[in-house]
């Protein structure tokens, strides 16, 4: 099976300074249509083709607003009661549930 | 193939609670900022290197002044410019620590500049990263010291001129011109190859603390979008064409291979030794088999006032010192100032059976006035019922107050007749005993030679002392 990976960005955490598009060197990073929570048009990924070279999480002044994962067949599968389907899960933050879906950002409680 | 995340280092807060503010994810800067990608890059290293329990970051005065909502460290917030000071004695006291003063250029090129070149200098073992955005982008983009020649800023609206305001300061070169920093580096914030360069750079000089190996300096030349009116992606490329052709990237001193771990930074004495080591055990200690009198209800507050050179401060300090051999609760507090050398001189001198809350004497109980400007302007100050003693010898017009005990001394002119005008602040002291009576003359006169250490004096000051006390009878 094909190596997938994956650069998750997170809307509303993105302040759309556009330095993770312009530094994408293979450009499947573009601004979403709409505006996120603060106001600001944020980057999105395309969808396809991310290689997980992880220059846009180092260009990216935000702490959390961009996530890179390489190969993300290690995750967990887990269901995303968000997205309603089945999604793969990074690890949790500290004291924040047993998982984040990569799809939406939300984190999962652990049942 | 492994799966890797690269996300949010665990050094940073999950939550950046910011005064008031909804938004607990985000920073508080602008979009496209150097300082938020620099962030990432030292809490991930923090992270990696296992240090974050015993890292200490100084957060400075300018943008960064919040980085203490962000790092999950020990967070200082200094005064502007002095972090490297601040930095200097948390690391002497726990020298396991990390240090890491974190600064932008208007903090240690301008106000700074001093603190760090002193820490550099001495090469305290500690972390400098250096922001520098050429503007002071915190108040709205003023001319910084690093701001280019033709750079405008709002304080520099027709471009900065080397005539007007000096040229743009390279920090990085002169701190690498010091013998003992170990590695100082120019990076800069741009495309991928600098970031990751950054990256190393940011990781090494904290190696190099982590090792003791001692200061480590990292410039880092970053976008200030904002300030320089521009979007962040062309701030990126007018860092690269403009800025760095000025502040040129790169390894400006690198000695980290050759230099070894510093373990101890310096033997310190032991808090017990201190005493000794400073000669400040108490009169009490050295003096033993005199007896002192039981310590009686009292609340002198004395003024001396003289000449400089009178020894009119020597005076003061002598009497608080013996009254605090005797037990009493003492304060003294020296009035320097441009009188200091000539002029007149005076010092305020608290003695009390209780604990004193202020040092200071505005109505004195008594006034030992040793000089004629001095009587005049503290005269009307004294609590009535209270005591002069003028020098009388000095002074040819007495006090005129009548609601008190006025005694003239002629302190002066019967030191001169002991061999020496110094002693005529021992006459008084010795008068002011005898009129107060609490102070044993046996426990003085073994005292001042412990407190006046010049032994030219010892036998001098004694009987001055006593010639004082005979003066009152």
């Amino acid at each position: 099976m094909a190596i997938i990976n994956r650069v998750v960005i997170q809307a509303d955490d993105c302040k759309g300074c556009g330095l993770c598009v312009d530094a994408c060197p293979v450009n499947v990073l573009d601004f979403a249509d709409s505006l996120n929570a603060m106001g600001y048009r944020p980057a999105r990924y395309t969808g396809a083709g991310c290689t997980g070279c992880g220059t846009c999480f180092y260009t990216c002044p935000e702490p959390r607003a961009i996530t890179v994962i390489r190969n993300t067949e290690g995750l967990e599968d887990g269901y995303c009661p968000h997205c309603d389907r089945d999604v793969k899960l990074l690890p949790g933050y500290r004291g924040k549930g047993s998982g984040i879906c990569i799809e939406c950002m939300n984190p999962l409680n652990s049942r | 193939m492994k799966t890797t995340i690269l996300q949010k280092p665990a050094s940073f807060y999950d939550d950046f609670v910011l005064k008031g503010g909804t938004q607990t994810h985000n920073t508080h800067y602008c979009p496209g900022c150097g300082h938020g990608i620099l962030h990432k890059l030292i809490a991930e290293a923090l992270s990696d290197f296992n240090i974050q329990d015993r890292t200490v970051l100084i957060s400075p005065v300018g943008c960064s002044v919040f980085a203490y909502y962000y790092f999950d460290v020990g967070n200082i917030q200094s005064a502007h410019g002095r972090a490297p000071a601040v930095a200097t004695g948390y690391k002497r006291a726990n020298p396991d620590s990390i240090m890491i003063s974190y600064q932008g250029d208007g903090d240690l090129a301008a106000i700074g500049a001093n603190e760090i070149l002193q820490a550099a200098n001495r090469g305290e073992q500690m972390t400098v990263f250096f922001v520098n955005n050429a503007i002071y982008g915190m108040t709205g983009g003023q001319m910084a010291p690093t701001t280019l020649i033709g750079q405008k800023s709002t304080t520099t609206p027709r471009g900065r001129t080397s005539q007007n305001e000096g040229f743009p300061l390279r920090m990085s070169e002169i701190i690498a011109t010091l013998e003992a920093p170990v590695y100082v580096e120019r990076v800069m914030l741009t495309d991928a190859k600098n970031i990751a360069r950054t990256r190393k750079a940011v990781r090494k000089a904290l190696k190099i603390q982590i090792d003791k190996k001692g200061f480590s300096f990292v410039e880092v030349l970053s976008a200030c979008p904002t300030g320089w009116k521009m979007t962040p992606v062309n701030s990126k490329k007018w860092i690269t064409d403009v800025l760095a052709k000025h502040f040129e990237p790169g390894v400006k001193k690198d000695e980290s291979e050759d230099r070894e771990p510093v373990i101890t930074l310096h033997p310190q004495p032991h808090f017990d030794e201190f005493h000794e080591l400073l000669d400040i055990k108490s009169l009490t200690d050295k003096i033993r088999g005199v007896k002192v009198p039981e310590v009686k209800p009292l609340a002198d507050e004395i003024k001396i006032a003289g000449f400089g050179g009178q020894g009119i401060l020597s005076m003061g300090y002598a009497l608080a010192n013996i009254a605090m051999g005797h037990r009493y609760q003492v304060s003294w507090l020296p009035s320097y100032g441009p009188e200091m050398r000539g002029g007149t001189a005076n010092c305020s001198v608290k003695i009390s059976d209780r604990r004193i809350a202020s040092p200071l004497v505005d109505d004195p109980t008594v006034l030992v006035a040793m000089n004629k400007p001095s009587l005049k302007r503290f005269e009307q100050d004294v609590q009535p019922g209270g005591i002069i003693l003028y020098d009388s010898g000095l002074i040819d017009t007495p006090p005129e107050r009548t609601d008190l005990t006025v005694i003239g001394i002629p302190a002066t002119d019967e030191a001169d007749k002991l061999g020496s005008t110094k002693a005529a602040n021992m006459i008084m002291l010795g008068a002011y005993a005898k009129l107060r009576g609490y102070l044993s003359e046996a426990y003085v006169c073994k005292a001042l030679p412990m407190i006046i250490k010049n032994t030219m004096f010892r036998e001098l000051n004694e009987q001055a002392f006593k010639r004082g006390m005979e003066l009152v009878q």
